[in-house]
């Protein structure tokens, strides 16, 4: 019977992965479209769908193990963590894609806010990268690391909330130009809660404790 | 919970064989204790001890102590029919004697002198009661045992269990030979009993013992490894060979 859940675990793992991965293109893509490449912009909808199918999959794969298998201990750990961080890349994905679509209706994004978008970009995808290797490498203090760096992404949102706040009361014409940034932002903002909470759940599956607490 | 049982440093041998290594365990009152572990663990053996099924056996030593309500149950001078009164068993193969459903359950209480029809009458038909087959049961109680299902077969072994009014139950793998439906009904007669008594069950059935026991024991080469609320033995053992066992990778 062992073998068969190994099989079927390792199978969560890389589906898990590629999913993690899709994410992270996803990110990566409304990146590009910011810095200037905008027709990349639209390819962010599909990928988006992808992430979906994946969500759906992974839930099946997980419903499946929990019959067929019964899992207990750290097996349970695993399968319950997996079905847990599913949701927070599904919300990736949809947050993605929310901010491509805002991508796609503005004139590109003022100079000095886009650099600070940029960096929150990539500090997001460098989250879920590494919660989803932590997750495959069983690697609670990594994961612990990636929740520590949400911190920074709270800091870049709330500098370029100052930054545009000021700029509106400099141009009060420019004030919905300034919000679709704002949002901008706060997607990235949220992404990296999600890529937060994906790792907590990272070391509920190694640890067996979620935010300080036992199940 | 104050603890009913309790073992200390139980040690048992059989000939030359150590099959329990320094046992120290509580056995909280009215609740449910899983005993799991691979075959040859020394589960069903520390079963045993509790209410002595063991220790007459020739080849058989045991030190460390075992204590029923805070005596000690080996002390010299006990009475073991005494103690088998307050601590019953259940076997694995339900048992009945060849005899009627209603005999089967006064046995009992009539070894232990209790007279008179109307008593006795009371007596099994709360047994009866007691393990949820006396609807099943009531209109053929002159019947002989032996023609019930075997699962209805061990509720009766329950309830000829019960009759004398015991305050442990011990069950040393009580559903392995039941159907579905029957392991389920002894489990929900497990729950209905943790009421009133202390039960102590041996079982193979790891999802049985996350189902009914508030409590988890671990036993693997004679050792107790790991014991404490089955919900964290099962969710985060301490040990890595209650996991590794749990989990399948062994046993």
């Amino acid at each position: 019977m062992r073998s068969k859940f190994d099989e079927e675990m390792s199978l969560l793992h890389r589906e898990l992965t590629r999913m993690g991965a899709l994410c992270e293109e996803a990110i990566a893509l409304t990146a590009k479209a910011l810095d200037g490449e905008r027709a990349l912009a639209g390819k962010v909808p599909a990928l988006e769908s992808e992430i979906d199918q994946a969500e759906r999959d992974i839930e099946t794969l997980c419903l499946k193990l929990l019959l067929r298998q019964q899992p207990v201990a750290g097996d349970l750990r695993q399968v319950s963590a997996a079905l847990k961080m599913i949701t927070d890349l599904e919300r990736i994905g949809d947050q993605a894609s929310d901010i491509s679509d805002i991508v796609c209706a503005i004139e590109g994004v003022s100079r000095g806010i886009a650099q600070r978008l940029h960096a929150m970009a990539q500090a997001t995808i460098h989250m879920v990268t590494a919660s989803i290797d932590a997750y495959v490498c069983q690697d609670a203090e990594r994961a612990k690391n990636v929740i520590l760096l949400d911190d920074a992404i709270d800091n870049a949102f709330q500098e370029i909330k100052i930054a545009l706040v000021e700029r509106i009361a400099q141009n009060p014409e420019l004030g919905e130009y300034a919000l679709d940034q704002l949002m901008i932002a706060k997607y990235f903002e949220r992404i990296g809660d999600h890529a937060a909470n994906v790792a907590e759940w990272v070391v509920f599956a190694v640890i067996g404790v979620h935010k300080g607490e036992g199940l | 919970m104050n603890p009913i049982l309790t073992s200390h440093d139980l040690c048992l041998w059989y000939g030359q064989t150590q099959a329990l290594k320094n046992i120290s365990l509580d056995i909280p009152e009215r609740s449910i204790t899983a005993l799991i572990g691979p075959s040859g663990c020394g589960k069903s053996t520390f079963l045993k001890t509790l209410n002595r099924m063991n220790d007459l056996i020739p080849g058989v030593k045991i030190t460390g102590e075992v204590r029923y309500r805070g005596e000690d149950i080996y002390a010299p001078g006990q009475d073991v029919s005494a103690l088998r009164r307050e601590v019953g068993m259940v076997f694995q193969k339900p048992n009945p004697f060849p005899m009627s459903i209603y005999d089967n359950v006064a046995y009992g209480p009539r070894t232990h002198r209790v007279k008179g029809r109307a008593k006795l009458d009371e007596i099994v038909e709360q047994a009866l009661r007691g393990a949820a087959i006396w609807d099943e049961v009531k209109d053929r109680l002159r019947k002989n045992a032996l023609g019930l299902s075997g699962g209805q077969q061990q509720r009766l072994c329950i309830a000829r269990a019960l009759a004398v009014e015991p305050k442990v139950l011990l069950m040393d793998e009580p559903t392995s030979a039941l159907d579905p439906i029957s392991t389920s009904r002894v489990e929900e007669l497990a729950l209905e009993l943790k009421e009133r008594y202390t039960i102590v069950i041996v079982t193979h059935n790891m999802q049985q013992a996350l189902r009914i026991s508030d409590r988890t024991a671990f036993f693997l080469l004679g050792e107790l490894v790991e014991a404490g609320a089955t919900e964290d033995v099962f969710s985060q053992p301490r040990d890595k060979r209650t996991e590794d066992y749990i989990t399948g990778r062994f046993g």
